[in-house]
């Protein structure tokens, strides 16, 4: 591939981010008419800025790259990511709008009146969010290294460098603006070359390489246990991902807050069509990828390989500007948030705080990316989701709907889950790939019921710490706001 | 799974926590096992440590559930056999053996708490008065007891009460110097609980009030108008109404973002009446913070500053600009003219409480600012004659507790 393509699709995605970021604001929102600057987000713009944030490396490479190896098994993984949400809708959004807390720690601390919840749920979602930094950042250095054949570290440096600048320049201060064209720059990126390769496959009537039933490599297919205990990680994992939920925040009330996730549901359904049909294409057209271990760069490498010349090209540059904003964007909007709770939690609230915060958040990852190596970014990313749902989903949940979660019990689930959890994924890598057994591959199925079983049998036990605003705080979190006409 | 980064980082992770609860639970076990002084320093921190814990359950004043607490410390405190805390109405807390003579001890209390004296009730008249006759209790059970009052101030407002199978001078003396020191922490609770009070009346007074010559220039304008152009004059009323509305409700001490900007946009089309076309704004309002809690009425008597001070004295057309960001964790707003300005050091004095009663407003709400948001949280003002006023505060975008 031509290397110049890579590298100014990555300059051309910097540079649009930043100036919507510098600029969107200014130039949509200064006015002097205050009927157009109260305008609250439309649950449409919100959405679009969701998806924005969500879509990251392993729904833009790791996606399409997993159905090129193992075909409909994949699928799991677009169906977990897009079914989260609905979780989200019926259980979590309108109530944790209505609570008025901004971070996940803001809304633990508040519900269960206490300091040392807060802490421990802050530890977790710095956690949570570094692991999830550390895949978009290999995917960073994979697409930087298909591409311009430049060192793996080049990729990683560039984004950390770009969050780091727009973060700590105040560049984001549009972000929602910023979220929502990245939403539908990463839909175009895949959109076009794909149907862009569809037709011109059809037209040249190229033959099939291989059939689409054909599993390209020796890996045997995965069990039942794994695929349930992949959704159970999918689905509740949504729930606790601290970059999403900061995002409800933006809506004015409960109801737009579920409206908005509605209509996310149906953008990231809409989005997890084209990756799934690189995966096929990949299987049928290219299944060479898969032994070459390149797998994850299939929807980087598809457009030159089938459509070739200066129109390949183009669809390359499209891609891989897509792929620089899933990167850019998950990044940056777990920087956000991270952020937000180190400062607050760690150096007290400033602005200054809330900069070097933002520096730290993004540079622990990456110094764990380049101490790591990359090979499946959609497993890796499943495992953070894991991870999330066996912490901060538990407490999310019987916060919500459960009058008895106790102080004690959230934190003795926390911890249960997480330790758990991280030495089910550490005796993994410890084990080797191949000599896994499945349940500590897949740990969800049993980690994530360990930590509810232990949260509640520890508020159980300590029943007499109820915190006494239960009552205010669970009407505040389940009855509608108040009609505008009475607000007066 | 294929071994990958995850499995590292999250190798660090658990590493990481596991070292930091074995490094908690030995500085725990070494901290226990460290040297613990003399006897005679052991003894001064077994009363002390006892009379510190007694009074933390004794902070929210004289109730069942501090009392029962506190009572168990002070019975090791004093080393008696049982004690029992009384209000002027009944038990509150009753630790230690004896029980059976709970029923009686409100009658037995009841010339203390009217006296104000300590009373010692020997073993032998304990029983017959208890029970009203002289009950056959096996030796050893027998028991005196010191009854001495707490006073708060000069009432009395409950008792202290010591059982032991004999009350000597030490007992008595020990009795009463407890009661006197619970009197203390009863006293000190009640200072608390007058201090909140105090606060939320301090609150409400500042809860802002909009300014007497706005409505008084604003009706004067409005009067002009209804010659000359009744239509403008009716919708202006309508207005006027509708802003009074705003700022004379009655509910919560807590509005949002999107709120205080339609009061502000009502103060401004008032003002624009008196001053035309002198008065101009620009808004810059990121969408992300509009729903953000703010207290009531914080914003428009900042803008009502910028027009009075800021643009009122000056010649020409004024520029007001309206900005607010989202600023992690924080919504940050800001208020600049182009007006007049001020000395920063009179502003200081001013916002110090010294000073004549010009920027009542600003004061008012910066007050109100550190009240609720802490002392850090108050507004920054960066002006100089001549040069305009630059007004910033910064809320914290989430106040679960606070209602809008």
């Amino acid at each position: 591939m031509n290397p110049v393509v890579g590298v100014a699709a990555f300059v051309a995605v910097s540079l649009a981010t930043a100036v919507i970021g510098f600029y969107g604001l200014r130039i949509s929102r200064t006015t002097g008419d205050f009927y157009v600057a109260s305008r609250t987000v439309r649950p449409w713009w919100n959405a679009s800025a969701i998806g924005g944030e969500y879509l990251s490396a392993a729904s833009f490479l790791g996606v399409a790259g997993l159905i090129l190896l193992s075909g409909t098994d994949a699928l799991w993984f677009p169906v977990g990511y897009t079914a989260g949400y609905l979780m989200l809708l019926l259980f979590v959004a309108a109530p944790l709008r209505r609570s008025g807390a901004y971070t996940i720690p803001d809304f633990t601390e508040a519900r269960l009146d206490s300091r040392a919840v807060r802490r421990v749920t802050s530890f977790v979602v710095v956690v949570v969010g570094w692991l999830y930094i550390v895949p978009q950042l290999h995917g960073a250095a994979l697409a930087i290294r298909i591409t311009t054949g430049l060192p793996a570290w080049v990729g990683q440096a560039a984004v950390v460098a770009v969050v780091c600048v727009t973060v700590v320049s105040g560049g984001m201060r549009s972000i929602t603006f910023v979220q929502a064209f990245q939403y539908w720059l990463k839909l175009t990126a895949l959109a076009v070359p794909a149907l862009f390769i569809l037709f011109s496959l059809a037209g040249a009537g190229a033959p099939a390489a291989a059939g689409a039933a054909v599993n390209p490599t020796a890996l045997a297919p995965a069990g039942p246990y794994q695929n349930i205990s992949l959704l159970v990680a999918l689905l509740f994992g949504t729930l606790g991902l601290p970059h999403v939920l900061v995002r409800f925040y933006t809506n004015p009330d409960g109801q737009s807050a579920r409206r908005t996730t509605l209509i996310v549901l149906g953008l990231l359904s809409v989005f997890y069509l084209f990756p799934t049909a690189y995966g096929l294409i990949g299987r049928v057209f290219a299944p060479g990828l898969a032994k070459s271990g390149q797998a994850d760069a299939l929807v980087l490498l598809l457009p030159g390989r089938l459509v070739g010349g200066p129109a390949g090209d183009m669809l390359s540059a499209l891609v891989v500007a897509g792929a620089f904003a899933a990167f850019l964007s998950t990044t940056s909007g777990l920087v956000v948030s991270l952020a937000g709770v180190i400062s607050q939690d760690v150096l007290g609230g400033s602005v200054r705080g809330f900069r070097l915060a933002a520096v730290i958040s993004a540079v622990v990852p990456l110094g764990i990316a380049s101490m790591t190596d990359s090979t499946a970014l959609a497993g890796s990313v499943g495992l953070v989701f894991a991870f999330t749902a066996s912490t901060i989903c538990p407490v999310l949940l019987l916060g919500i709907w459960w009058r008895g979660l106790t102080d004690a019990g959230a934190i003795a689930g926390m911890l249960t889950g997480a330790v758990l959890c991280g030495g089910s994924m550490l005796a993994g890598a410890v084990l080797g790939g191949a000599g896994t057994p499945p349940w500590l591959a897949q740990p969800a199925a049993w980690t994530v019921p360990a930590a509810f079983a232990v949260m509640v049998a520890v508020s159980r036990a300590t029943r007499g710490r109820v915190p006494r605003t239960i009552t205010r705080l669970m009407t505040r979190l389940h009855t509608p706001e108040r009609p505008l006409a009475t607000e007066r | 799974m294929p071994d990958s980064p995850l499995f590292t980082a999250a190798a660090i992770a658990v590493i990481a926590l596991a070292i930091a609860v074995v490094v908690a639970v030995g500085l725990k076990v070494l901290r226990s096992f460290r040297e613990l002084g003399t006897d005679a320093e052991r003894a001064t921190y077994k009363t002390l440590h006892a009379a510190s814990r007694a009074g933390q359950y004794l902070r929210t004043g004289l109730n069942p559930a501090g009392a029962a607490k506190a009572s168990r410390q002070l019975r090791s405190l004093l080393g008696c056999d049982a004690l029992a805390i009384t209000d002027t109405a009944g038990v509150l807390a009753w630790d230690g053996s004896a029980e059976e003579l709970k029923p009686a001890l409100m009658g037995l209390a009841a010339r203390v708490l009217e006296g104000g004296h300590t009373a010692v009730i020997p073993a032998g008249e304990l029983q017959l008065l208890a029970n009203g006759k002289a009950a056959p209790t096996a030796p050893g059970a027998e028991r005196a007891v010191v009854i001495a009052p707490i006073k708060a101030g000069t009432r009395v407002v409950g008792v202290v009460a010591a059982f032991a199978p004999a009350a000597g001078s030490g007992l008595v003396r020990a009795t009463s110097e407890v009661a006197d020191w619970v009197a203390t922490q009863v006293e000190l609770a009640e200072l608390d609980a007058s201090r909140t009070l105090l606060m939320e009346a301090e609150v409400r007074a500042l809860r802002a009030q909009i300014s007497p010559h706005f409505i008084y220039n604003s009706l004067n304008a409005i009067a002009s108008f209804i010659n000359t152009d009744p239509v403008r004059a009716r919708e202006l009323v309508v207005e006027f109404a509708d802003f009074t509305r705003y700022s004379f409700r009655r509910h919560g001490d807590f509005t949002t973002l999107a709120e205080e900007l339609r009061c502000i946009d009502r103060y401004l089309l008032l003002e624009r009446a008196r001053f035309g076309d002198r008065v101009q704004v620009s808004l810059r309002i990121a969408p992300e913070v509009l729903s953000t809690v703010i207290p009531f009425l914080s914003l428009q008597p900042l803008v009502e500053n910028a027009v009075r001070h800021g643009l009122e004295a000056k010649e020409g057309p004024g520029h007001i600009t309206i900005t607010a960001n989202d600023s992690g964790a924080f919504a940050e707003v800001t208020i600049e003219d182009d007006g007049v300005g001020m000395d920063p050091e009179k502003l200081r004095a001013m916002l110090a409480g010294h000073g004549d009663g010009d920027h009542v407003g600003l004061r008012n709400v910066d007050a109100r600012l550190r009240q609720v948001y802490g002392e850090d949280n108050g507004l920054v003002i960066e002006t100089a004659p001549g040069e305009g006023t630059l007004i910033t505060l910064r809320v914290p975008k989430s106040q679960p507790m606070h209602d809008a």
